[in-house]
């Protein structure tokens, strides 16, 4: 089993985590064709390698938090606070906003 | 003489080659002790093939087959990595049924159940199907509800398919707790007397006999690294025994599908996900219908040889590891003795993991792709094994004609551009 070390608790059972999905921009609703919308809806990278991905410890400090993953060996690579930048982008450009490499929002 | 004729004909679309399957070869072979012959052959690769599928499951096979027995293309080649029927055809639960929700998903499953009906006859081979019936329970209002909705889509379809209550469960599952006191009390079921399980090793070796047999030549142990696209045109495949040019290569692959469609440029709307099941020891029959509950996350039915096969929905993260995890083992543990306490004592004898991909309606993706040429037949969830000779059929059909089948129209890759989604939770994330 996979055991995540959330950046509040210490490493967990990946059974007290929720997985929300891969870590990417969400282009501005308001802005977005139907097209670009849908993609974002649908359309994943699925790699057979290292990804970035949300979480939630649900069963235990309840925060969000973004780490790296391998998903062919499940190793996990590094745990940070989620960016704030990152959770939407006003202007609909792809990539998003640079991360804080201390995990500071 | 006329009849001798299209009998003569007839005989002569079999598949030749490897010599018939009978009861009077049986005992032949019994009496001289006679060599069977190899089911299908081996061949050294070659520069360049009309088709070339990639996956050596059922849907790869059964593709292979249908083009070369409906439309005589018989230049092609499977290619798979590892052996035949190794990925996810290997590691399904095996169950067949076609009471899904949507009409587009009942019409698509109803024609591979049939085409399974038929399908020993058809190969002369023995895929061991036996119809023995599928029950889907119902433990809140929500899931009945959504029962009765897919009895009355599948009855206009012309499938059979009830809601029953209790009482009926109990008289086809003696062993079943429909008491009031169970921790998820049984409120009815969805009852699908057609489906039932089949030996799924037997579907892979009959399509590979049967397409081998029709000149199709089946490579394993080969990988394709690869896919070569020019101004939009797919023209052939690497792999790790040499490189191959085809016009037409077909992406037939379960777990893999997105990375194999990432080499010809194409993207999908696909996550990975492990899917785990297990088997206990060998007991007397008792359980006769497929017992499937959504609520507990968990099927349940015993095999030919009296073990039992449990699965489950899927793992809850994506990944490419085929590895199985206790927790998974305990909770379906826990979830089968809610159904059926008096198993308490069997002891689970192995456990093993396919990987899934997973599409956002749970439905399918096949047909085209905006790379000419390539087509996919993938997506397929925790649902792909039961389809595997519609999509055969279909997949052979459009790659002959040019034209899609309507059968697979709802089930293009351009649905999710165009917001067509054909919604199939409701009766394919646990439903099996």
């Amino acid at each position: 089993m996979l055991r995540i070390p959330c950046i509040h608790c210490g490493p967990r059972n990946a059974a007290e985590f929720t997985y929300l999905g891969e870590e990417r921009s969400r282009p501005d609703p308001n802005a977005t064709r139907p097209q670009e919308w849908r993609r974002y809806l649908y359309m994943q990278s699925n790699p057979a390698g290292w990804t970035t991905e949300r979480w939630f410890h649900r069963d235990g400090c309840r925060r969000f938090f973004v780490m790296e993953r391998h998903t062919v060996s499940d190793e996990i690579r590094a745990v940070r606070r989620p960016s704030a930048q990152l959770r939407l982008d006003p202007d609909g450009a792809a990539g998003a906003g640079e991360t804080d490499p201390e995990g500071r929002p | 003489m006329r009849s001798l004729l299209s009998r003569a004909r007839r005989k002569s679309s079999r598949p030749q080659g490897a010599s018939g399957y009978s009861a009077l070869s049986l005992f032949r072979h019994g009496l001289f002790g006679e060599q069977w012959p190899r089911a299908w052959s081996t061949h050294e690769l070659a520069a360049s093939y009309d088709v070339v599928i990639v996956g050596g499951g059922v849907h790869g096979l059964a593709t292979a087959y249908h083009l070369a027995a409906d439309h005589g293309i018989r230049n092609v080649a499977v290619l798979e990595k590892s052996y035949i029927g190794s990925g996810a055809s290997g590691r399904n639960t095996a169950i067949i049924r076609s009471n899904y929700l949507t009409g587009e998903g009942v019409d698509f499953y109803q024609r591979s159940l049939e085409l399974y009906e038929h399908l020993a006859a058809k190969l002369n081979f023995n895929v061991m199907f036996e119809q023995r019936g599928h029950l889907t329970l119902a433990h809140n209002d929500s899931s009945l509800r959504t029962m009765f909705w897919r009895a009355e889509v599948n009855k206009i379809r012309g499938v059979e398919s009830e809601v029953i209550d209790p009482a009926a469960v109990k008289k086809l599952v003696p062993y079943m707790d429909v008491s009031a006191n169970a921790r998820y009390p049984i409120l009815g079921a969805l009852y699908h007397p057609p489906g039932g399980i089949i030996r799924h090793d037997a579907v892979v070796w009959g399509y590979a006999r049967g397409a081998d047999a029709l000149g199709v030549q089946i490579h394993q142990n080969t990988e394709v690294l690869s896919v070569h696209a020019r101004d939009g045109k797919v023209d052939g495949v690497v792999t790790t025994k040499g490189p191959i040019a085809a016009p037409v290569v077909i992406n037939c692959t379960a777990g893999w599908s997105s990375r194999i469609a990432a080499m010809a440029g194409v993207e999908l709307p696909i996550l990975t996900f492990p899917l785990q099941a297990a088997v206990t020891e060998p007991v007397q029959f008792f359980l006769d219908p497929v017992v499937v509950s959504g609520t507990l996350h968990v099927y349940v039915n015993q095999t030919t040889r009296g073990e039992l096969v449990f699965g489950a929905s899927v793992d809850p993260y994506p990944s490419y590891s085929t590895r199985g995890s206790l927790e998974f083992t305990e909770e379906l543990a826990g979830h089968v003795l809610q159904l059926m306490p008096s198993l308490a004592q069997l002891r689970v004898l192995r456990q093993w993991a396919g990987i899934c991909d997973m599409t956002p309606d749970f439905s399918p993706i096949i047909g085209a792709t905006p790379v000419d040429g390539f087509y996919v037949d993938v997506g397929w969830g925790t649902y792909g094994f039961k389809a595997g000779p519609v999509a055969g059929e279909a997949m052979a059909a459009l790659i002959a004609t040019g034209r899609t089948p309507e059968i697979i129209e709802p089930f293009a890759l351009s649905r999710f551009d165009d917001g067509r989604l054909v919604g199939e939770k409701g009766a394919a994330s646990v439903g099996h």
